[in-house]
Parts: structure tokens; C-alpha cells; sequence
């Protein structure tokens, strides 16, 4: 095997392990710039994997399941805005709570579908995969999901930087006095910004359940919905840095393998560490500059807001 | 008749052991039987060969014997608890079916010593402690003379979920299999360090294909190597159970396992009261290594090697661990004309030459 297939073959699979970590993580971004913390995105991201893989099942339609598994996480989303934004309680304790109610929510749901076969997306999109040639092969292991991954913080970058809109939700997110003074909904646009992250959070769900890994088991997220929520902080709320952060991320898991396939001779449980070891570097590196994570971060991160308090 | 005191008992005694009272009331009670599962039920894998061993034994006992399960216990505290939480309900036989829960079992049968524990893939046997496995690498030694057969690169890619004894038998007794018929075969080793997560376990495939491995194989408790497999073209060998319908296409067999008759068997003895602790070992010989039904492209000369080897295996001509075997760094293992012995086997921690991979 040639030296451009063996990078080439590396450049996938971190692309198509990063992809559920981008498409979660924008939706989170998204959502924290409007200034409201859903820390639910696991327990969404399980639900949008379970519903999306059931919806593919009872149709056989991949499409279905996608669109389904975004509608799930917009439901979740709407549980976590209610509670949230017109009931006012805390956003950290209810983040938690969703992700622990999507956590069984999802188990019981998928209960009676553990072990179904589905056939992966990317062979949906192209039958004849497994008769490619190996580098065309490659290729063809993109599948949709994973060019969105690519287009999607390209979008919400210029969606927040070069439109109105986008501009309105960071004031929003900045401050929700202010915005609200100057006449804006502060509670729409948040709404919007939480069901948007909520769509994301399912579709990456579904990504891991009908493309990357195409089944459903109990609690397959395994954690990408906390890796999602640190990659925010990691790219200090910047869609282009979360991909490049996302890459990184996937590229570790990858490493791993690779190292150890090839022959490299290191620990493997050092390794598997890894993933984890990097999120931790990254948070403490950025976290000793506190002037810049202050200037990043949105300034009403977190806080309520009650029209007239 | 039931009087304020044995109600009072009752309401005392029925968080931990509601069906105490109610045992003493019947005559003829089914026996009561336990299963600890470590993943989830599905319709492959690990736990649904045990699962197929419980509902055999609902089949033949039917309403002699009850038989109960939790399942996706993970192995630490909470298998503990579990398993105490099963004694206390009044099973009077528990299975625990996974390596990881020897020493909760031990813990929990030292405090209820009339229950009787059976321990899957363990090693640390008491009183009312017994130890079952099966001799996994018999299957997997015939499933790498067909993989040796079968691959073009002479790369077998092995996704193991952690460096124990009984992964690491399963890959060198594979990579042995396969270097019986093509000398030069060589085997990548990656561990997933989990039973069971779908993710890594398919990332793991993927780069050991994209390394060069044509037939891949797997020793976790899930599908997704099957599936890496038939969505890229690649002979995969499926583990536990029949995996054809995750790979239609690719699987080229798979090592499965029936714990029917090591369950009916243990079942039968606690209720007749010969049950004894004991180390038990199923194989070719006694059915319990089962190899899937061989994929249609096999050749007809290549499927009678398989079948002659699986039958010397089971006849006992045929010992897959037997020497020269050399280790890694080239050192003799087992001399020429020598069979390790199986102690040693039990507590293999070194792979064979050929072997890319690290324990």
C-alpha cells in the first residue's frame, strides 16, 4: 500500500470520527453564543441516535431517521428551553438533567432494537463501496454527514459574523439587557439558538447510529457529547477552530490505532489516554489566560434573563 | 394462617427478600436460577450465547426451574451489589458470565454460602464457587487456517478489548492456525480497552484494513468489526455469535459459542444436589466451540481442511498450542514436540512471533 493511501486512508477516518463532534459541537456553539449552557447535549445526542435509528428501521429510509432523529433533539431542546428560558431554572442543573433523562429516555426507547442491522449511510449513498477500488474507496467513505461536518462551521461562521441575525444572536448572548433594550426578543432568539443546537445534537447522534458505526446499543455516545462541549471552550466559541479542534480530536482516536497497528511500540493504555489528556491540556492552556477567555466567551454565558428584572 | 408477627416479618424482610415468605408456603418451588450479564442483550454477541443457554434451560426444566437475568451489569461495585441483590432474592444458582466479575462473585458467595456461584472465564474457584470457560482458541485456531487460506496480503487485523489471557490465546492460537498454511502470515493487534463500544471498535478496523489486513476478526462484544468489514470489502470472522446478517456478504465464518449444555448440565446437579465445585472446559469435543456456517466463496478443498482440523481438535490429535512456538522476540516458547501445558495457557501473557501488537 502506497504512502498516499495510508495518509489518505487516515485523513477518513479522522474525518469521519470527527463528525459527530462537529456537528454537536456547532449545534452547542450555537447555542452558548446566544448565552444559554445546555449541558444536555449527550443525553440529546443519545436520543437523536436512538430515534433516527428507529425511524431507519420502521421506514428504510436513512433520510427519515436524519430528519427524525433532528426533530427528537429539537423536542429535548424544548424540554431544556421551557425549563430553562420561560421557567427560569438553573441552566447548569437542567443540562444535567437532560442528559441523564436522554440517557434512560434513549434505553427505553431503543430497547426493542438493539442489534437490528442497518446498512451504513455511506453505502446507501454508494452500493457499490465495497467493490471500489481502495483509494476511490476512500473517498466514497465520505458521505454526506461528513461533507455537512465540513460545510456546516464554515456557515455558522459567516452566519455569525456577516448577518444580521447572526449579529443579533451574539448581542443577545452578550447582553440580554441591552439587546432587550434595543428592542430584540432575547427569549426568541435564545429559543431559536437552543432548539438549533438541539437539531445538530440529534443529527450527531444519528450520525454515529445509521453512519459510522450503523446500530443502535444502549449509551453509544460513549462521551461525545461532553468531548462536544469542551471542544467549545477549546475553540473559545469559534465554529473554524471547533473543526480544526474536532480534527484534532478524531485524529487522536485514530493515532491510537494506527500506532499500534503499524508496530509503534507505546503503551496502549497511554494512548487510549489520549483523547482525554489533550482536552485536558487544551481547557487548563486556555483557562490560565482569563483575559482572553473572558473576551471570548459570551458575556451573559449562563445567566437568566427576565424581561424588566 | 398469618399473624400480625409474620406480617410485620414480611414488610421487614420484603425489600431484601420478598419471596422468602412465599417459598415457605409452596412445596413444590421451582428452582431458582441467576444469570449476570455484562452487556446488553442484542441479537449477537457474548451475552446472547449465554442468553441461549438460560432459555434452554427454561426449555427443558420449564416450570421446575425459574430462571431470572440482569443484564449490561458493568464489572466492578455495581456487579457487586447486583449480585448480592440476586442471592438476597433467593436464586439458588447464579451465573456470572463475565471475567471481570471473579472477585465480586468470591465476595458475595463467602457471605451466602448455600447459594452456589458459577463464574465464567474466571480462575479463582471456593467452596460454592465453580469455574466454567470454553477453549475459545480451538475455534479460533481452525478460523485462522481458513483466514490463512483466505487472505491475499497474509494480514490478519485482531481488534481485542483487553490484553487477558483469553484475548491474547485467541489471537496467537489464530495467528498459529493461519501460519500452518501460510507461513508468512502476520497478525496487527489493537485493543479497544472496552468490552463494548461500537465507535472504537469500528475505528479500529477501519485503520487495520487501511493498513493492509484482508481478513479481520474480533475479541469484543459487538459487531462493528463484522460490519467495517462488509462495508469495505474485507473477509471478516465474526466471534460468539453468527454474525452473517451484520455482513452478509463478508463474513466468512464465525467462532460461536453454545453454553447450552454446560447450563442444563449445572442446573440439573443443584437440583438433584451433586452439584460440586469445579474448573470446566468445553470445546470441539463437547459442541461448545461451534464455527458458523462457511461463507459460499470458500473453496470445497479449503472448507474438508477446515472440517479435518476442527475434528482432530475435538478427537484431541490436534492441539493448537504445540511446538516449536516462538514469542515475539524470537525466544522458544514451546519446544519442538512439546504442548504447553494448559496452566500455562490459562495464563498466556506473550504473543507469538508474527504477532504486531503490544501486551
Amino acid at each position: 500500500m502506497s504512502e498516499f493511501a495510508i495518509v489518505l486512508s487516515i485523513v477518513v477516518a479522522m474525518l469521519r470520527a470527527s463528525t459527530p463532534l462537529v456537528l454537536a459541537g456547532v449545534g452547542e456553539l450555537v447555542t452558548e453564543r446566544s448565552g444559554v449552557l445546555n449541558l444536555g447535549v449527550e443525553g440529546t445526542m443519545l436520543v437523536g441516535s436512538a430515534t433516527g435509528f428507529m425511524a431507519t428501521v420502521a421506514t428504510g429510509s436513512h433520510l427519515i431517521g436524519l430528519v427524525v432523529a433532528m426533530l427528537a433533539g429539537m423536542a429535548m431542546a424544548g424540554v431544556f428551553g421551557l425549563l430553562t428560558l420561560s421557567l427560569l431554572s438553573n441552566q447548569v442543573a437542567t443540562g444535567l438533567a437532560l442528559t441523564i433523562f436522554g440517557t434512560g429516555l434513549s434505553a427505553l426507547l431503543g430497547a426493542g432494537y438493539v442489534g437490528i442491522p442497518v446498512t451504513g449511510l455511506a453505502t446507501i449513498v454508494w452500493p457499490d463501496l465495497s467493490s471500489a477500488p481502495p483509494l476511490e474507496q476512500q473517498v466514497l467513505l465520505l458521505d454526506p454527514l461528513v461533507w455537512i461536518g465540513l460545510l456546516l462551521p464554515v456557515a455558522t461562521h459567516l452566519f455569525l459574523s456577516r448577518t444580521r441575525a447572526g449579529l443579533v444572536l451574539r448581542a443577545v448572548g452578550e447582553s440580554s439587557e441591552v439587546a432587550h433594550a434595543l428592542g430584540y426578543r432575547v427569549i426568541r432568539v435564545r429559543y431559536l439558538a437552543v432548539l438549533f443546537g438541539g437539531a445538530m445534537s440529534g443529527l450527531a447522534g444519528a450520525d454515529l447510529s445509521l453512519s459510522y458505526t450503523p446500530m443502535w446499543t444502549e449509551n453509544m455516545v460513549a462521551g461525545r457529547g461532553w468531548i462536544a462541549l469542551a471542544l467549545v471552550v477549546f475553540s473559545t466559541w469559534r465554529p473554524l477552530r471547533l473543526l480544526a479542534g474536532a480534527w484534532l480530536f478524531g485524529f487522536v482516536t485514530i493515532a491510537q490505532f494506527q500506532a499500534e497497528a503499524i508496530g509503534i511500540d507505546v503503551s496502549p493504555n497511554l494512548l487510549a489516554m489520549l483523547p482525554y489528556l489533550a482536552t485536558i491540556v487544551v481547557l487548563v492552556a486556555i483557562s490560565r489566560d482569563t483575559v482572553r477567555l473572558r473576551l471570548n466567551a459570551p458575556a451573559a454565558l449562563g445567566k437568566p434573563f427576565h424581561a424588566g428584572a | 394462617m398469618t399473624t400480625r408477627r409474620t406480617l410485620l416479618r414480611a414488610s421487614l424482610l420484603a425489600p431484601a427478600a420478598g419471596t422468602l415468605l412465599t417459598r415457605g408456603a409452596r412445596a413444590a418451588e421451582p428452582y431458582r436460577v441467576g444469570f449476570v450479564y455484562v452487556s446488553p442483550l442484542a441479537d449477537a454477541g457474548w451475552t446472547h450465547q449465554h442468553d441461549l443457554g438460560r432459555q434452554a434451560v427454561d426449555a427443558m426444566f420449564s416450570d421446575k426451574v425459574k430462571t431470572s437475568y440482569v443484564e449490561n451489569v458493568p464489572e466492578g461495585a455495581d456487579a457487586e451489589r447486583v449480585i448480592r441483590k440476586m442471592a438476597a432474592d433467593g436464586e439458588q444458582m447464579i451465573f456470572t458470565t463475565s471475567f471481570g466479575f471473579m472477585n465480586p462473585t468470591l465476595k458475595v458467595a463467602a457471605q451466602f454460602p448455600k447459594v452456589k456461584f458459577c463464574h465464567a472465564t474466571g480462575y479463582k474457584r471456593a467452596e460454592n464457587v465453580s469455574t466454567y470457560s470454553i477453549r475459545f482458541y480451538e475455534g479460533r485456531y481452525v478460523a485462522g487456517i481458513l483466514a490463512g487460506r483466505m487472505s491475499k496480503s497474509g494480514i490478519l487485523g485482531y481488534v481485542g478489548a483487553f490484553p487477558i489471557p483469553e484475548v491474547i490465546q485467541g489471537a496467537n492460537a489464530m495467528l498459529l492456525g493461519a501460519r500452518s498454511v501460510n507461513p508468512k502470515a502476520e497478525m496487527k493487534v489493537v485493543w479497544t480497552s472496552s468490552w463494548f463500544d461500537p465507535g472504537k471498535e469500528r475505528a479500529a478496523a477501519d485503520t487495520m484494513i487501511a493498513q493492509g489486513a484482508d481478513v479481520v476478526t474480533h475479541h469484543t462484544d459487538w459487531t462493528a468489526v463484522v460490519q467495517a468489514g462488509e462495508e469495505k470489502g474485507v473477509w471478516a470472522i465474526g466471534y460468539d455469535s453468527d454474525m452473517r446478517k451484520y455482513a452478509p456478504k463478508w463474513q466468512l465464518t464465525a467462532v460461536t459459542f453454545d453454553w447450552t449444555s454446560y447450563y442444563t448440565n449445572e442446573v440439573r446437579k443443584g437440583m438433584d444436589g451433586t452439584w460440586v465445585s469445579d474448573d470446566f472446559w468445553g470445546g470441539f469435543y463437547d459442541n461448545m466451540v461451534v464455527l458458523a456456517p462457511l461463507n459460499e466463496a470458500v473453496p470445497a478443498s479449503v472448507a474438508a481442511e477446515v472440517k479435518a482440523a476442527s475434528d482432530a481438535i475435538a478427537a484431541g490429535t490436534l492441539k493448537p498450542f504445540a511446538g516449536p512456538v516462538k514469542d515475539q522476540s524470537g525466544a522458544m516458547k514451546i519446544a519442538a514436540g512439546q504442548i504447553l501445558p494448559e496452566k500455562d495457557v490459562e495464563a498466556m501473557n506473550w504473543f507469538v512471533e508474527g504477532v504486531q501488537g503490544k501486551i
